[in-house]
């Protein structure tokens, strides 16, 4: 069955790391949704998070061949029930009117997102959430007319005492 | 120490025991080159990187060890990249250094730099870039053990010219830390217990044995198991001698173009205990047919290996000399009655019937006559090399050899133009032994430049070209799938191999009567030189049996 997998990737942070791990993934012919990358706790240690679409067997191939990329130090799978998934999304938005302006303040705080950025006739919001919440947040700004989006892509974390970590 | 990068390219080239480098100098690379001059590492230089990285790849081969080449920058880098992707599909150790433009002026499409890191991601089991001169002892030590260690593959390391001229302080380590690389050797006790079981219930067993048997060196222990619990064996075209094909219980190679009775006893069989081999569509035919009544013990040291192609209902992550270790002491612990006379009587039954005649007398040649007396002429340790096409496929299916690393092929990339370079790198690595490459005219003719690098470093190798003036493998099936419609595929009559190997000063000789194969043969290797054969062949024979692409095992063309 079609899945939508989450995966963690602990790499080496050196350059050309990325293009390893997307290269490969493009190679075996993988569905990726959405990749991203930031530092972690461990000095020299990335953390890629990649959602992967694919039954069973593919998520397994995917996790096996990630492994065996030798700048890829660990590589788990989280269960999205028990974890926290977030994004990240600016959006740009016209106010052309007064009202405009207003209504979007309230949809901002009603979604919890912050005005970060106010010009004559645009603002820009951030909003932190899970998908279907950046989503909807995106979809009411539509009738406003949005200028630019730009989203940083999923990042996970599983939920309470268990974590990814380099050596178990 | 404080050294240049290049003397310390060297020196630590020298502490991993390297001997021999083939490969071409350019302008990214002299400084190394300059190094190399009053180094006591043999370098052969050859006529292309093509031919460079083949030779590093058939000396792999030979001896199990890494095998290196060198290329410069740009051309020279992107020359080698057939031969690095051969290596890799074949999953041989070779290092490849190449030249680079200094750092500078990387990324600013400075002469003949090109991103050969980008190039070779998806080709190699690793690379690198040196980015300081301080830590190149430490990525050569990286990159060795990483080639030669778990599943062995290709590694380049990219030296920018800078790199190669630069000072440092350096320090050369005994040792590495990969983090991220720790292959498993010893197979897991429970599922070694789970094989064990299942083969003590099998009454239709067949060993499948591919490349990671030979790479291991397992083959003892593979005969001791095939013993153990009588049972038959088959190998793929990478397994080929990994369990000597004379054996009673060898029933010869499987796949496309394998054995008749290989393919039935796998298609019949009720376990399948694979060792060391991916399941290549090649040697498989149609998966959902392969072994249909079979379970099957899945022995690799590659995880990603374990259900890739084929359903494993019994892994084993493990090296495989280490798992049938484990395997044959418990099996020999839980010793019961093997339960498979029947059935090794059966499969012994379809041996007899389907031994394929090679007989022939024919004029012109039949290629499986010129094979039989190739096989009758060597010793089990002398060495075959194949190019790609028919002439692989008669040598693959007809050619019986008895030692691991005594037949070497292009298995996975089927490289036209391998076979040359590497019987070059195969007799450097074994001089003692004979080398002959079974040739086809269309391959030989890729690489044939490297007659030059043989004359020249009196690398006495025999090339047996299978003349049929036709790229004949793309004929056979332009004759059984595409009516004969014969597009691009005739040779016409140039060149003239008996006259091309002599002008490059080796020995040529050319065949066309069967009775006159085997003194040829000799003339051949006692020539002095480097040798031709040219044995013209029947133009249309075709290599079966045959496995139909996207067919089962069993749906044979004869
Ligand atoms: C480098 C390369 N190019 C093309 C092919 C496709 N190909 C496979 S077999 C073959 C014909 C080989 O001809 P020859 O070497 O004369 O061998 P024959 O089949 O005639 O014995 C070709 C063109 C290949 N395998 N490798
Ligand atoms: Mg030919």
């Amino acid at each position: 069955m079609e899945n939508t997998h989450y995966i963690v990737a602990l790499v080496e942070d050196r350059p050309g790391v990325m293009q390893r791990v997307s290269g490969l993934l493009r190679k075996r012919n993988f569905n990726i949704d959405s990749i991203s990358v930031g530092a972690t706790e461990i000095p020299g240690i990335s953390r890629i998070t990649m959602t992967v679409r694919g039954d069973r067997v593919t998520l397994e191939q995917v996790m096996k061949q990630l492994n065996k990329l030798i700048e890829v130090v660990k590589v788990s799978e989280l269960n999205p029930r028990e974890s926290v998934i977030r994004e990240l999304a600016l959006i740009k938005v016209n106010v052309k009117s007064e009202g405009a302006r207003a209504e979007v303040v309230q949809y901002a705080n009603i979604f919890r997102g912050r005005i970060v950025d106010v010009a004559k006739h645009s603002m820009v919001v951030e909003i932190t959430g899970d998908e279907d919440k950046v989503q909807a947040f995106i979809e009411l700004m539509r009738g406003y007319g949005i200028k630019e989006i730009a989203r940083t892509g999923k990042t996970i974390m599983a939920r309470g005492a268990k974590s990814v970590k380099l050596r178990e | 120490m404080r050294m240049k990068g290049a003397e310390a390219i060297v020196e630590a080239l020298k502490r991993e025991g390297v001997e021999v480098i083939f490969g071409i100098p350019g302008g990214a690379s002299i400084p190394l080159y300059d190094e190399l001059y009053d180094s006591e590492i043999r370098h052969i230089l050859t006529r292309h990187e093509q031919g460079a990285a083949h030779a590093a790849d058939g000396y792999a081969r030979v001896l199990g060890k890494a095998g290196v080449c060198s290329a410069t920058s740009g051309p020279g880098a992107t020359n080698l990249t057939t031969g690095i992707a051969t290596a890799y599909m074949d999953s041989s150790p070779v290092v490849a250094f190449t030249g680079q433009v200094a750092t500078p002026f990387i990324g600013k499409d400075a002469f003949q730099e090109t991103d050969v890191i980008g190039i070779t991601m998806p080709i190699t089991k690793h690379n690198f870039q040196i980015r300081d001169v301080a830590e190149i002892p430490e990525v050569i030590k990286k990159a060795f053990h990483i080639a030669q260690t778990g599943r062995p593959g290709p590694v380049l390391i990219d030296l920018p010219k800078d790199m190669q001229e630069g000072e440092a302080e350096v320090e050369f380590p005994d040792k590495v830390e990969i983090v991220g690389y720790k292959p498993t050797y010893e197979g897991h006790p429970r599922q070694i217990k789970a094989a064990a079981k299942a083969i003590l219930e099998a009454e239709r067993p067949v060993i499948l044995a591919g490349g990671g048997v030979i790479i291991s060196g397992a083959s003892p222990e593979l005969i001791e198991l095939a013993e153990l619990i009588m049972a038959p064996v088959v190998t793929t075209l990478m397994g080929k001698g990994s369990f000597p094909e004379s054996h009673p219980l060898a029933l010869g190679v499987l796949g496309m173009h394998g054995r008749k009775v290989a393919n039935y006893a796998v298609t019949d069989a009720d376990l399948i205990i694979a060792i060391g081999t991916r399941f290549s569509d090649r040697s498989t035919g149609m998966v959902s047919c392969f072994a249909p009544e079979a379970r099957i013990i899945h022995i690799d040291i590659d995880p990603a290996e374990i259900g890739k192609n084929v359903r494993a209902d019994i892994p084993v992550v493990g090296d495989a000399k280490r798992v049938l270790r484990q395997l044959n002491r418990t099996l020999k612990e839980m010793m019961a009655q093997a339960k498979t006379k029947a059935w090794v009587e059966k499969v012994q039954q379809w041996k007899k019937e389907f031994n394929p005649r090679m007989d022939y007398d024919d004029v012109p040649l039949k290629p499986h006559r010129v094979i039989k007396e190739i096989m009758d002429f060597l010793g089990e340790e002398d060495i075959v090399t194949t190019e790609v096409g028919q002439c692989q496929m008669w040598a693959h299916h007809y050619l019986g050899r008895s030692k691991p690393r005594t037949f070497i092929s292009s298995g996975g990339l089927g490289t036209m133009g391998f076979g040359f370079p590497a019987a070059m790198g195969a007799k450097v690595a074994k001089p003692e032994a004979k080398v002959i490459d079974i040739a086809g005219d269309g391959s030989f003719l890729m690489n044939i430049q490297e007659l030059a690098t043989v004359v020249e470093n009196n690398i006495n190798v025999v090339v047996a070209v299978f003349d049929n003036r036709y790229l004949g493998m793309v004929r056979q099936w332009q004759e059984l799938f595409y009516d004969r419609r014969y597009s691009a595929v005739n040779l016409g009559s140039s060149p003239d191999f008996v006259k091309v190997a002599e002008a490059f000063g080796a020995y040529g000789t050319r065949v066309e009567k069967p009775g006159e194969i085997r003194d040829a043969l000799s003339e051949a290797f006692d020539a002095g030189k480097p040798a031709v054969i040219d044995f013209i062949i029947d133009r249309e024979c075709n290599i079966f049996p045959m496995v139909p692409p996207g067919r089962c095992l069993k749906d044979i063309i004869e």
